[in-house]
């Protein structure tokens, strides 16, 4: 008996016996070899049983050795914050340490309490969710739902973060191979060889695909699977050609755009800290060659989920390429020739087979008389109706397909093969249509969408010659198209015998007919069998999209590789239609399940979105500001006080501003330089108010529509010259303003010379407002004369203020009299801190966006996007005056005379008083007229917007109300969850509305 | 992601530079602010949403920063030619058969 496990035979396999990795499952301690995968290992030291199914909770073993695997699901974990639940057993590579637990079971996994979900099973048939739990309806919330998904479900997900880095590159070639079998190595080598650049990625630790377990293909006069190392070998070491291993291409995309994830580090012992976890290729290929291979199926019969029963395949790669038995007394249950090798093979490793049970009445003669030769009784005609044992499968019972006595064989596994189903995964994820190939009965890649092409088994190549006949050619032929002058490639590869691929069945098996209660797996891991496939069709789901929604056959994350096809053959039969007239359904990314962490990738964190900070973060900061994410901008929102609460912060800021003065960081304003001497005939149809006569040194408000006649932005625009002009928009609506101008002066008006430049983050802009604002800037300005008269309300100079270049602004978002100081960037950290110095002993305060918008509030000042919301047009907003009234044409003008634009009755923009005195609104909050209607009552409109004015020592809002102009000094009503609050209709003015502040 | 040929680059570059810019060859009316109310809704609101062949707009947002127009085939998102903005709308039995595309589906550019 070897170290590494029992059923471990001496002189199989390729991995060497002294390099010994220990490792845990469910905490006790197993010894595997250097290269085992844990279902490799598991079964070596004969533990077939690894977790418990997702519905029935029935013991499930190991039913594949590759990716496909549906059952055997278990999670890994290497720290509390590295547990990664539903890892597939045969996928996982073991290292020193490596720690795996079974899924899905409690309190353990020989004697789990949910397998009771087997015995009540008859009520758990598919769709017996929407059919069971439909009353009472507040029950499927509060009861069912939370029960149901605690009691389904596989693995369980940490809790913590996700410490490991992911990488990400992208990378182009000429052609890109998938799949690193014999098919994907040739045409590989043939490209490669013509001089083209190639990418060639294979899922697995070492290439090879099914030359690992086919133990009599021979290439080059060597055994197969040393020609593939030898293979490989050659690719590696050439310049033009990229090698990844352990990478799986899950997603293919337009235009031969083809994700591949590698994976690092997951079969380290001791990865280094600084590793990727995972590294994600982002491949734009010239050519894609699709070398995907087939995946054998599982007969369908009952109970054929029963641990240790498993696909030939996989029991002849563990013998030929681990060196592990799975069993001694191994039963064969077959309807096509592949299963005969790997009984064979086991049958010459030592272990006993009892029969080999085929569906077929003559199956190969040559293969029947081999299996004499070497003492097995092959029964041709019969079945396995079904499997005995529970935790581990005990015995086979095998009929005569025409009936007759049962005979119950003992085994203690029972490997199995319906058949190979050609890979078409990636071909379908490209687009490319698949079409029904009546004489194999498969799918094969019928037209094609994109430039790509399969070849060897996923093509339904069959056999060893012809596909490397199909490789050498393909492989040549792309590279030929990315160069045409490519060289003829020097490959030739002699071709030995090797195993067929073709032939097999679908559908469920004799003893999972109609009408028989078993359970007969199709999908395991999400616990389908053929009875609930039929009963779809029963209950009406006649289209497969149905009746794979109404099973949920192979929707797990296995996306259905063993079970479409029989799922589909189950329900064509049930139907009465030939296969293809039932069709498939789509394959669609990722091929198998795909980490978050790879597809995050680097955008976590941090770096999720961009971080934008104004020129004078840093000293909002260290004054004490708050910040609030404004789009991708943290804007400072108040600078409480020792003892302050927000509340207090923005009424102290208020107060101030009005009373002496405040600075304020507008540098997030969206800014945009128009330039050219249309640029005043431009901007006058860009926006509703006229721009031809502004003079220079004027500032205008301004008001941009869409065609439709609603309020899309507003600014104010300052004219510097003839033909320049400093326009703002909102914060938000910078980019799409700029697009909205680039637009109309690209396609619409491509004769008027102007030029559009985003000047956004160029300036910062200082806001000083208040009565004291202008001996506060005063002292730092040159070049301007800051007086009234020569300087009034809505004017712009450039000058300089602390000596650096400056646009100043005279202008007022606040209703006081103040500037905006514009200078370029990196010199605003320096007058920012020199105004402060100034201001703040004259009792200056610095203020945020919330006393920002109080006090643009008091004033009725509206913010685009919060008092507007698409569907508001300047009369609704009350700003009439901002069109130009001789104005024939700007953008909007038609869209304002559309019937419902000019209709009495729209919301319209009012002030609200809150009767009481004290209450604040809720923004967003529902206006009715009469309170004691009958619920659901009529909605005439909703507050914008609302504050407490410490300014008016009331509370104040604005509100879109339906027919508001006319409801001036009215009552209406906000009902709120604890009670009505009754509001009166005003003016949106609420603080100086004669405006004389903004002189002063 | 789909690759996108930008006429006034002259190269082909990745979607995320892009910007689509709605249905192409839908030109402002001259006359706008004296058109019906039915004119206008056929200038402002309706779109053709073809399955197949579509005309649309895009913009080279993160590149050159210019509008052109696409034919593409909005079935298989094939860009079957791009074109300067201004430039007439091509034929598209040329530009499919240039680019070896099947439209016999679908053909619903008017």
């Amino acid at each position: 008996m070897s170290a590494a496990g029992a059923n471990r035979i001496a002189g199989a396999g390729r991995l060497t016996p002294a390099n010994t990795v220990r490792f845990t499952f469910d905490g006790k301690s197993y010894t595997g070899l250097q290269g085992d995968t844990l279902a490799s290992a598991l079964i070596a030291n004969d533990v077939h049983l690894v977790g418990r199914s997702f519905k029935y909770h029935r013991p499930r073993g190991i039913l594949s050795a590759g990716p496909e695997e549906p059952s055997a699901l278990v999670g890994v974990r290497r720290d509390a914050s590295r547990h990664t639940p539903n890892i597939r057993a045969t996928v996982q590579e073991i290292h020193d340490g490596l720690d795996a637990v079974s899924q899905n079971r409690w309190p353990s996994l020989t004697f789990d309490i949910g397998a009771l979900n087997d015995i009540g099973s008859p009520m758990f048939s598919a769709g017996f969710y929407y059919k069971t739990f439909m009353w009472p309806k507040a029950a499927w919330k509060h009861i069912y739902e939370p029960v149901i998904r605690n009691a389904a479900g596989l693995g369980v997900a940490p809790k913590e973060a996700d410490p490991d880095n992911y990488a990400a590159r992208y990378v182009h070639c000429d052609v890109l191979v998938i799949g690193g079998g014999v098919a994907g190595l040739t045409a590989a080598l043939s490209a490669a060889e013509s001089g083209a650049r190639v990418i060639l990625c294979d899922e697995n630790a070492h290439p090879g695909g099914a030359l690992r377990f086919e133990g009599e293909a021979r290439l080059d006069g060597m055994a197969g699977h040393d020609w593939a190392v030898q293979a490989a070998g050659r690719l590696a070491a050439m310049d033009n050609v990229r090698l990844l291993t352990r990478t799986t291409a899950f997603g293919y995309y337009a235009q031969n755009f083809v994700g591949l994830v590698e994976r690092v580090t997951d079969h380290l012992a001791a990865p280094e800290p600084d590793m990727p976890r995972e590294r994600v290729w982002q491949v734009r290929a010239g050519k894609v060659i699709i070398a995907a291979g087939a995946i054998e199926r599982h007969m369908v019969f009952a109970n054929n989920d029963r641990p240790g029963i498993m696909l030939a395949s996989a029991a002849r790669t563990y013998l030929n390429h681990y060196g592990v038995a799975v069993g001694r007394k191994v039963g064969v249950y077959t309807a096509n020739d592949s299963a005969y090798g790997a009984a064979f093979d086991l049958k010459r490793a030592g272990a006993d087979i009892p029969a080999i049970v085929d569906l077929r009445d003559e199956p190969d003669a040559g293969l029947v008389e081999e299996a004499g030769v070497l003492g097995i009784r092959v029964l041709t005609g019969h079945a396995v109706t079904g499997a005995g044992g529970k935790l581990r499968v005990a015995s086979m019972s095998v009929e005569p397909k025409k009936g007759g006595r049962t005979e119950v064989i003992p085994v203690d596994a029972l490997i199995m093969s319906a058949g190979w189903t050609p890979s078409v995964h990636m071909f379908s994820q490209s687009r490319g249509k698949v079409a029904w190939d009546e004489e194999t009965g498969r799918f094969l890649p019928g037209t094609y969408a994109q430039e790509c092409a399969s070849i060897g088994a996923c093509n339904g190549t069959d056999g060893l010659e012809a596909t490397v006949n199909e490789a050498l050619a393909v492989g040549e032929a792309a590279a030929k198209a990315a160069h045409p002058k490519a060289k003829k490639p020097s490959v030739a590869i002699s071709v030995g015998s090797a195993g067929k691929w073709a032939g097999g069945m679908v559908g469920a098996g004799p003893g999972a007919e109609a009408g028989k209660v078993v359970k007969a797996f199709v999908d395991f891991q999400n616990d389908v069998t053929a009875k609930d496939i039929r009963l779809a069709v029963q209950e009406g789901m006649h289209s497969i999209e149905h009746v794979k929604r109404f099973t949920t056959n192979g929707m797990a994350t296995d996306q259905g590789k063993l079970s479409n096809l029989h799922g589909l053959a189950i329900a064509a039969e049930a139907l009465d239609k030939p296969i293809p007239k039932v069709g498939l359904t789509t394959f669609r990314p990722p091929y198998t399940p795909t980490t978050f962490g790879a597809i995050v990738n680097h955008a976590r964190g941090k770096i999720f979105d961009p971080m934008r900070r104004t020129p004078m973060h840093a000293a909002e900061a260290a004054a004490g500001a708050v910040f609030e994410d404004v789009g991708q901008w943290k804007r400072a929102w108040y600078y409480p006080r020792a003892g302050e609460d927000m509340h207090a912060a923005v009424n102290r800021e208020c107060r101030t501003v009005r009373e002496v003065a405040g600075m304020f960081d507008a540098s997030t304003l969206g800014k945009i330089e128009v330039v050219g001497p249309d640029a005043a005939k431009f901007l006058n149809i860009l926006y509703t108010n006229p721009f031809l006569k502004l003079g220079v040194g004027r500032l205008r408000y301004g008001i941009m529509c869409r065609e439709d006649g609603f309020i899309y932005d507003d600014g104010v625009v300052g004219r510097l010259a003839e033909d320049r002009f400093h326009v703002t928009t909102t914060t938000g609506g910078a980019p799409r303003v700029l697009h909205h101008m680039e637009d109309y002066l690209q396609t619409e008006f491509p004769d008027l010379k102007v030029w559009l430049t985003s000047t956004s983050e160029q300036w910062a802009v200082i806001a000083v407002q208040g009565p004291k604002a202008r001996e506060i800037v005063e002292p730092f300005v040159e070049g301007i004369d800051l007086s009234n008269e020569a300087f009034p309300h809505m004017s712009v100079a450039e000058g300089t203020v602390c000596g650096v270049p400056a646009r100043v602004f005279r202008m007022s978002f606040t209703g006081e009299a103040g500037y905006e100081i514009n200078v370029p960037a990196d010199y605003g950290r320096m007058v920012w801190d020199a105004i402060y110095e100034r201001g703040a002993p004259m009792g200056m305060c610095l203020y945020g966006t919330e006393t920002m918008h109080v006090l643009r509030a008091e004033k009725g000042y509206i913010i685009v996007g919060q008092d507007t919301d698409g569907t508001v047009t300047p009369h609704d907003a009350g700003l009439s005056w901002a069109i130009g009234k001789k104005k024939t044409d700007f953008v909007g003008v038609r869209g304002l005379k559309r019937p419902d634009l000019v209709a009495e009755g729209r919301r319209q923009l009012v002030g609200l008083k809150v009767k009481d005195g004290k209450s604040v609104l809720e923004e967003g909050a529902q206006i009715v007229d009469n309170p004691k209607q009958a619920i659901p009552m009529k909605m005439i409109g909703w507050v914008s917007s609302s504050y407490w004015s410490e300014n008016c020592g009331a509370p104040i809002a604005m509100a879109l109300v339906e027919n508001g102009h006319n409801r001036m000094g009215e009552t209406l009503y906000v009902p709120m969850p604890d009670g009505v609050i009754e509001v009166e209709v005003c003016g949106t003015v609420f603080f100086d509305e004669e405006g004389g502040r903004l002189h002063g | 992601m789909l690759l996108i040929h930008c006429p006034y680059c002259g190269e082909e570059r990745p979607e995320l530079e892009f910007r689509h810019a709605g249905e192409a060859h839908i030109a402002r009316p001259e006359n706008i602010a004296e058109i019906s109310d039915e004119d206008f809704a056929h200038y402002f609101f309706y779109r053709d949403n073809p399955k197949g062949v579509t005309f649309e707009r895009w913009r080279h947002m993160h590149g050159c920063g210019r509008f052109f127009n696409a034919v593409r085939d909005s079935v298989s998102d094939k860009f079957l030619t791009t074109y300067k903005a201004g430039e007439p709308k091509p034929d598209i039995a040329d530009a499919a058969n240039e680019n070896q595309i099947n439209t016999s589906k679908g053909q619903g550019a008017k």
